[in-house]
């Protein structure tokens, strides 16, 4: 296969390495029954907070470049679940609507991350560097796309194949699905809801916070106002729906995502070519495609219209397309749940 | 006849969300190296110095309790009207297309003032049908496809101001060109640059639907739908009419404000000229838990920290970023809604009226968040 287009897909893949991690990490704070919907603002102020933290420890001069980057990975995770936390506490145990928490968090946490990143704005600092794996590199096709990657990369394979397992072949995930799905049961078999909702909350919270730190110093370097990656935190909201709550999914989906606004950035700078042709389109509107997407994957496999569409296939294959297209949400998913 | 002891606490959770809030904004302020007293000296003149001043803090006021009172319709339906900043921005490009495309003679101008903010609240209401038919018809969480809708307008916007908009000269993403003056809204005066007919009209739209809300079967059947879906359809209502008449409602004000922004704010059509007006509304909404009433004062009082907040970027002592605003004004709804948890979780029994208090939950019945 072309060496320029396994490129192309290899650097998809590390683009939407951010989107992967905050959804994953989102995928299991609501699997336990918790809507965050901080996620916008949460991976600015981590982003920033992560870089800040990177770049006065460069400045500092006293550690290398692999324990800045750990340096600033960690802060922004520390930020990202301690929002999470936030959330997660007023909803638990101050009785608050997690969606109206969630949403003044995500205003606070952009502006602050503006406000704090007002010194930090287009400065080099230090970024993660690629770290292609011996052996696995060298692969046909698998190689350049998937192992040419940096480590962050391969932590984002390495989450999403251990959520899998957790979830589904693992006791401890069995009592998350069902703190998610029905915690009175849950409850009354001896899991501690309240608690383990606290602790995937705070779990999912720093994986959020760890993709910002991912754009802040990998994907997106340095800070800059607007933010790069505005708006990928409701993309990565809908992307856990579309995923049907479901790691593979969920990561699929972002990669669609990655791949969809790759495509069009490409358009945007070479021009289309059909047949040797060049086609002349305001490729401005091609930025509406990401968002006409998650329109259309949230109709899709949640809307009503799916289902009046499904009565006219064919009987046999009925419901296996229902479940290939259709998701349901965790059935407790914001909903309280109080211990009598 | 309650006691004194409640009647204290009472009044401690009213102050200690402010005091809270105000005192981690300082401590923000500190810990950048300024002053937090000279912010507040900032704020307050970059607010109140003067009538010019004040009347900036009107220019953010309207367009900001146009909002607010249309949110509190969406939220008494128990809707999350986040498409209301693209709602905003779609009044804006109908008012604007209006504004290039319309021309009457300099004397008719008050009519065409009216056509005119009349489009905008048709373009309003056409970007919020889109947000409910998604919601009602089609599935699709109103939050997510508010979102969606927020980012394609914005995209058209830009589109416009780039392509078919584009000033003749020096063609560029900054703008349209300024508007012929007949479509602009005209200042009271230039010591106090406010358009009186838009501030009789958020008066006008407050008491019309303040009366709506609380003397009619519309207020009504919005309370029961917001309340419980399920028992208002049972109860013979007709939720999905009801629900799309809010998102309408709510709609044609926000495209009102948008007007007001390009009609005379700016004088023309920018990327993002909606300024992010419409989230704060639903930041003033969630602060008064839906109430209506005093949605007017907390929006004056937001748009008094957005208008000083320019300041701070000037002034010379300070030279900070300007999102300090929205920081304070984040920090307080945040706060303001963890006590009233605290209030009524650990001292219940001490909370004002019971009844006056509409569930500050909007959307917390329903099944789930997606």
């Amino acid at each position: 296969m072309n060496e320029e287009f396994l490129n192309t897909l290899g650097s998809i893949i590390g683009t939407a390495t951010p989107l992967v991690i905050a959804s994953l990490g989102e995928t299991i704070t609501e699997r336990a029954g918790v809507v965050n919907l901080s996620l916008d603002g949460s991976l600015a102020l981590a982003a920033v907070t992560g870089f800040a933290a990177a770049w006065t420890a460069q400045e500092a001069g006293i550690l290398d470049l692999p324990m800045q980057i750990m340096v600033g990975i960690a802060a922004a995770m520390l930020i990202g679940a301690l929002i999470a936390l936030l959330v997660g506490f007023s909803s638990i145990k101050l009785r608050r609507d997690q969606v109206a928490v969630g949403f003044v968090l995500t205003l606070l946490a952009a502006d602050l991350a503006r406000f704090l990143g007002a010194d930090y704005t287009r400065i080099p600092g230090p970024q993660i560097t690629r770290f292609a794996l011996p052996l696995l590199s060298d692969l046909p096709i698998l190689g350049p796309v998937f192992f040419r990657q940096n480590l962050l990369v391969y932590f984002s394979y390495l989450l999403m194949f251990g959520i899998w397992f957790w979830l589904f072949r693992a006791n401890g995930g069995l009592t998350l699905r069902a703190i998610g799905e029905r915690p009175e049961a849950a409850y009354a078999r001896g899991a501690s809801v309240q608690r383990l909702r606290y602790w995937y909350t705070f779990l999912g919270g720093a994986l959020v916070g760890l993709a910002g730190a991912a754009y802040s110093l990998n994907v997106k370097p340095g800070w800059a106002s607007p933010p790069a990656m505005q708006g990928d935190g409701w993309i990565a909201l809908a992307i856990v729906i579309f995923g049907g709550w479901h790691p593979f999914r969920v990561v699929l989906g972002a990669y669609l995502f990655a791949a969809l606004r790759a495509v069009s950035s490409n358009i945007q700078t070479n021009g289309l070519f059909i047949f040797g042709q060049e086609i002349n389109f305001p490729f401005v509107l091609l930025n509406t495609l990401p968002w006409l997407l998650m329109i259309v994957t949230l109709l899709i496999v949640s809307g009503g219209l799916t289902e009046r569409l499904l009565q006219y296939a064919p009987r046999p294959v009925q419901r296996r397309l229902r479940a290939f297209l259709r998701s349901d949400p965790p059935k407790a998913l914001g909903a309280r749940f109080e211990m009598e | 006849m309650k006691n004194p002891r409640a009647i204290a606490i009472q009044i401690a959770f009213l102050l200690l969300p402010i005091a809270i809030s105000l005192a981690v904004a300082a401590a923000l302020v500190i810990a950048v190296g300024r002053d937090p007293f000279d912010v507040v000296d900032a704020l307050w003149k970059g607010a109140f110095k003067d009538s010019r001043k004040l009347g900036g803090v009107f220019n953010f006021w309207i367009p900001l309790t146009l909002v607010s009172i249309g949110l509190v319709v969406t939220f008494r339906a128990g809707l999350w009207n986040i498409g209301v900043e693209g709602q905003m921005m779609m009044g804006a490009i109908f008012a604007s297309w209006g504004a290039q495309f319309l021309l009457l003679p300099e004397s008719l101008s008050p009519l065409l003032n009216v056509i005119l903010i009349a489009l905008s609240a048709l373009g309003g209401m056409f970007w919020a049908f889109m947000v409910g038919i998604l919601k009602i018809r089609l599935g699709v969480n109103e939050i997510f496809g508010g979102v969606a809708l927020n980012a394609l307008v914005n995209v058209i916007s830009i589109y416009l101001i780039s392509g078919p908009w584009q000033p003749r000269i020096g063609g560029s993403a900054q703008g349209t060109e300024p508007f012929p003056a007949p479509a602009l809204l005209p200042e009271f005066a230039p010591t106090f640059p406010v358009n009186l007919f838009m501030i009789a009209l958020v008066i006008a739209a407050f008491v019309v639907v303040y009366i709506l809300l609380n003397a009619t079967r519309w207020g009504l059947n919005l309370k029961a739908v917001g309340v419980n879906m399920r028992s208002a359809l049972l109860l013979g209502v007709a939720t999905e009419r009801t629900s799309m008449s809010a998102f309408l409602v709510c709609g044609a004000l926000a495209g009102i404000a948008g007007s007001y922004r390009v009609l005379f704010t700016f004088d023309n059509l920018r990327p993002l000229a909606s300024g992010g007006i419409g989230f704060l509304g639903l930041l003033v909404v969630l602060l008064l838990s839906i109430r209506l009433l005093w949605a007017p004062l907390i929006a004056f009082a937001f748009a008094a920290i957005l208008t000083g907040s320019t300041r701070l970027q000037i002034a010379p002592s300070l030279k900070l970023d300007s999102s300090l605003a929205g920081v304070m004004q984040g920090m307080l709804v945040l706060f303001v809604i963890l006590f009233h948890g605290v209030q009524e979780v650990f001292f219940p029994g001490t909370l004002a009226d019971e009844e006056d208090i509409e569930d500050p939950h909007p959307g917390s019945q329903k099944e789930g968040g997606a």
